[in-house]
């Protein structure tokens, strides 16, 4: 069978893979690049497990096709850390105790992320309605909940920080 | 067993050893693993709840692109699924206990039921081909119900279970129940529905056998909670493969709540398949297969009554139950509804005579089995539905007549008239704790303030217990289980004094790697970091019963506690030798040994080291190395129990319920990791929420289809379903192991759902609804409002 060659970026590095016409994303970042960090638990967009972002739009990487990422900019779990060095949402899923069994973390670490990215200091209620495009059956969300509101707290204190610090180079300059 | 104030020992909430991997996206599950040349496998299933098969056409399937191999029934020649458990009947004679193969003969018997098995060089190969075999059914009517699956006239889902019926059991004293209920002053009578749940743990299963020509080994990574239990049922019973020659592994996994305690016919299809085609097949089930063959909870439809005299204390409980077994019987499916639910009934009340009739029926459905809290949410929603609706009949106040039936505090241990001695507990402080911390006494204020809003407001109460730390094996026994229930470990000192620890159980979420690590470092003084945790691989673990029944700490800690008594007791020889002292003055404490009276002593890692480089050593008394391996089969059951309270809001316009707060107070004995156990808790409650308002499986009565197959059907509990959690514990230790801890896993999914219940009865009562079923979902409230105000309108 012929398949389909397609370019794309993840997590920052230029990808070409090959695949089938009807290969989900999801099913080309597990079985064909290795990257086995999102995860089927239903194939309807019903779950979140398989969460990445497309162009850093929040979405269901099994309801895309591997072909539709051509020219796309893919972000997985597994470019969420710098090397060691943990994204402060991971740290704080660490602190706070956020993940039981692990198979649904990394899908609520990329929507915590994204919705982050587009709200930096969300209510509970917000985080609560963020996430609601997750299961998970461990947690019961509690700590999930607190782990997010501690890692946005975090966040907005070290960008103030920067902001603080390129204000004051700026000066200096 | 003490806190001894090591930050990183006993009482710490101690960061998650496993997360890191998890938090990265670097665990490996099951699906995660990859094995050289693997095929994969795809099952066609049932489409009908019941038919013959008359026939089945392969040919033009195989002729398909990149088939492996296609099975069937007929192909297959190996053993059925056995039931690990066996009941008696009233009557002595043994339950019914048909036959279960992997792959269907000549009948189907549910949705889902296994008809093909087809193994491809793509899982889209194996699929497309599947959908090429043509079989032939033969429709027949199919029962669903169960409390019409023993009537006349109803289906028969196995020529030799007569009306359905795989057993009909009691307990307790009927006598004595029958001459308390005749002096009675009130009786109080309820009819109880616990409706049926999918567990869904969020990883599928799947499995990967793998067969190894060279030596005849076979390999099944699957997704377990009791890898060994797998290994003796599949090689033993199904697949006739002796231990030595089978090694499971069960990997990272997601989740399991009970359903991935059994052994499934499909580990056992990829077992026997990779022998047969020489290369490793993968399954791995997705949603809706998970929706139609994995395991499901609870099916109990009860009818119990209560008899109290005219102080309200009880005199009597009598129930009858009828259990849904689903169309095959599970590995532990008959011990459910009996050993694990009746036995509870006393729950926390002094209730003298008791007695329970259990009659369980086979249906063309899925199969019904543990799920967390298994058998004891029943009886917990049933007794705690039964007090709270007496309270409302004998105008007594709710909680005082459950502090009226407490055992006091003083009476442990307590026997109660359905065979269990409950060790210890103290019901008043978990409730007057629980009642503080939900400030109930203020809640007549908040129900006046929702009014305002046009809110009907109410609180519930839930006062429980459950027997865990599953189990003295002889006990067991003698109540029909087929294995011994304790627990085994290993600690194997290394030369440099780092620490591994094996243990049989299994943690698919619960942190053992981080609760066990904080017990060896407190118990042998060495580092928490130098302690890793192995488990689930019975290539390294000596032994093993795994993980359910909230038994990983009670048994699987306490066997890590006699193995490390074993290390602590060599090294003390060892170190007596190197100070030239006699064992007898040898003491240790905090990772050293010292001879009393005097300021010599010796570190651990030196011990460890002198063990394995024995040139100064008492080689005539003791073997060089420092590893020991203990088994712990528990004296008793343990009683984890407390108060759950819950406060909901419901809209009156459209019958949304809300809960507004909940307060969970538990008596766990002994707590290692607070951190863990609060999540333990919080996962719990939400389960309990979920079957409370939420969840259920529906199916169809006619054709037997199951209607909550998919996300979209059946509802699992979102963040925005539910509030933050209030944990709190008030703990008593448990008496007769090592270490004084009950469990933790079941209480959430044991204590909540007759909380909410009650609180949403409590908010319906002031519009006349005096009974609901679970789950409470908006649809049901609404029409149970409507209703209620026409039978007022028509007064």
């Amino acid at each position: 069978m012929s398949g389909i060659t397609v370019n794309t970026k993840i997590n920052g590095d230029p990808v070409e893979f090959i695949c089938e016409a009807d290969e989900t994303l999801l099913d080309v970042l597990r079985n064909r690049l290795g990257l086995t960090g999102a995860k089927e638990g239903c194939s309807t967009g019903d779950c979140g497990a398989c969460s990445v972002t497309v162009d850093g739009r929040l979405t269901c990487s099994c309801l895309v096709l591997g072909a539709e990422a051509e020219g796309r900019d893919i972000g997985t779990i597994e470019g969420m850390a710098q090397g060691e060095h943990l994204h402060p949402l991971q740290s704080k899923f660490l602190e706070h105790a956020a993940l039981q069994c692990g198979i649904c973390t990394p899908g609520f670490l990329v929507a915590a992320k994204s919705l982050l990215d587009k709200n930096p200091d969300p209510t509970e209620t917000e985080i609560r309605f963020g996430l609601a495009g997750n299961l998970c059956r461990c947690t019961g969300y509690d700590k999930i909940v607190r782990a997010v509101q501690d890692a946005a707290k975090e966040m907005r204190s070290a960008k103030a920080k920067s902001a603080k610090t390129k204000t004051a180079a700026k000066k200096r300059a | 067993m003490a806190d001894t104030g090591n930050p990183t020992g006993i009482g710490a909430s101690v960061k998650r050893k496993e997360d890191f991997r998890f938090l990265t996206g670097q665990g490996t599950y099951t699906d995660d693993i990859k094995r050289p040349g693997q095929a994969y496998a795809y099952i066609l299933r049932s489409p009908h709840a019941h038919a013959e098969i008359v026939k089945i056409d392969t040919a033009r399937a195989k002729a398909m692109p990149g088939v492996v191999a296609i099975f069937t029934g007929a192909d297959y020649d190996k053993g059925g699924v056995p039931c690990g458990w066996q009941i008696h009947s009233k009557d002595g004679s043994p339950m019914v206990e048909p036959p279960h193969f992997p792959l269907c003969k000549d009948r189907v018997r549910h949705v889902g039921d296994q008809v093909a098995l087809v193994i491809g060089e793509s899982l889209a190969q194996a699929r497309d081909a599947a959908e090429a075999i043509a079989v032939t059914y033969k429709e027949l009517p199919a029962i669903v119900s169960t409390a019409d699956a023993d009537k006349p006239g109803a289906a028969q889902v196995w020529p030799d279970a007569k009306n359905n019926t795989c057993f009909d059991w009691h307990l307790g004293d009927k006598a004595a129940v029958d001459a308390a209920f005749a002096k009675a002053h009130h009786v109080t009578k309820i009819d109880i529905v616990n409706q049926r749940l999918a567990p869904n743990a969020m990883e599928p299963r799947a499995a990967i056998g793998d067969y190894d020509r060279a030596t005849g080994e076979y390999t099944l990574y699957t997704t377990s909670q009791n890898p060994h239990v797998i290994r003796l049922l599949m090689g033993a019973f199904v697949l006739q493969i002796p231990e030595h020659k089978l090694r499971v592994v069960a990997p990272d996994v997601g989740g399991g709540f009970g359903s991935k305690i059994f052994h499934y016919s499909e580990e056992a299809l990829v077992t026997w398949a990779a022998a047969k085609v020489r290369r490793p097949v993968k399954w791995t089930s997705d949603r809706s297969e998970a929706f139609i063959s994995d395991a499901q909870g609870r099916d109990h439809v009860s009818h119990a009554e209560l008899a109290l005299d005219k102080d309200g204390k009880f005199l009597a409980l009598r129930v009858s139950t009828k259990a849904n077994m689903g169309a095959y019987l599970s590995t532990f499916a008959p011990c459910v509804p009996t050993y694990l639910s009746a036995t509870l009934l006393a729950g926390v009340y002094t209730t003298p005579a008791i007695y329970a009739e259990v009659k369980a029926v086979f249906t063309n459905t899925v199969a019904v089995d543990a799920y967390r809290g298994a058998g004891r949410p029943e009886t917990t929603y049933l007794l705690e539905r039964l007090v709270e609706k007496a309270a409302r009949e004998t105008g007594i106040d709710r909680v005082e007549l459950r502090r009226k039936n407490f055992i006091p505090k003083d009476a442990f241990p307590y026997q109660t008239p359905v065979a269990l001695q409950y060790d210890s507990g103290d019901y008043f402080s978990t409730l007057d704790i629980a009642l503080k911390r939900a400030d109930w006494a203020g809640f007549e204020a908040r129900r006046a303030e929702a009014k305002k809003r046009g809110k009907l407001r109410g609180i519930g109460i839930s006062t429980y217990i459950e027997a865990c730390g599953i189990a003295p094996s002889a006990v067991v026994g003698s109540l029909g289980a087929r294995a011994g229930l304790y627990e085994c470990g290993s600690i194997r000192v290394h030369p440099t004094g780092s620490v591994t620890v094996f243990t049989g159980t299994h943690s698919h979420g619960q942190g053992h790697e981080t609760t066990f690590a904080q017990l060896v470092s407190d118990t042998l003084g060495v580092p928490f970091d130098s302690v890793e945790v192995s488990h689930g691989d019975t290539n390294k673990i000596p032994f093993g019963m795994g993980t359910y029944g909230s038994r990983s700490l009670a048994v699987g800690g306490s066997a890590l506690v006699k193995a490390m008594d074993k290390i602590i007791a060599k090294a003390t020889r060892i170190a007596a030798h190197l100070m030239e002292a006699s064992a007898a003055d040898v003491e240790f404490k905090n990772g050293e040994f010292s001879v009393k009276g005097t300021d010599k002593k010796v570190p651990f890692g030196q011990v460890a080291l002198t063990a394995y480089v024995p040139h100064n050593y008492p080689i005539t008394e003791l073997e060089p190395g420092l590893e020991e391996t203990a088994f712990y089969d528990p004296l008793n059951f343990t009683y984890p129990g407390g108060c759950h309270i819950c406060e909901v809001e419901i809209d009156p316009d459209t019958g949304v319920t809300q809960v507004a707060k909940f307060t969970a107070v538990d008596d766990i004995g002994r707590v290692i990791n607070p951190m863990i156990v609060e999540g333990q808790v919080h996962g719990g409650v939400v389960q309990g929420i979920g079957q409370a308002l939420l969840e259920n499986c529906a199916y169809d009565n006619e054709s037997g289809q199951l209607l909550t197959g998919s996300y979209m059907d059946y509802t699992m509990p979102r963040a925005d379903d539910v509030p933050s959690i209030d944990v709190a514990t008030h703990n008593t230790m448990c008496t007769h192991n090592p270490l004084g801890s009950k469990g933790v896993g079941e209480v959430g999914a044991i204590g909540s759902p007759p909380a909410v219940i009650n609180a949403v009865l409590d908010a319906l009562l002031p519009v006349g609804v005096k009974d609901i079923t679970m789950p409470a979902t908006p649809v049901k409230v609404w029409q149970a409002i409507q209703s209620a105000g026409s039978a007022k309108a028509a007064e």
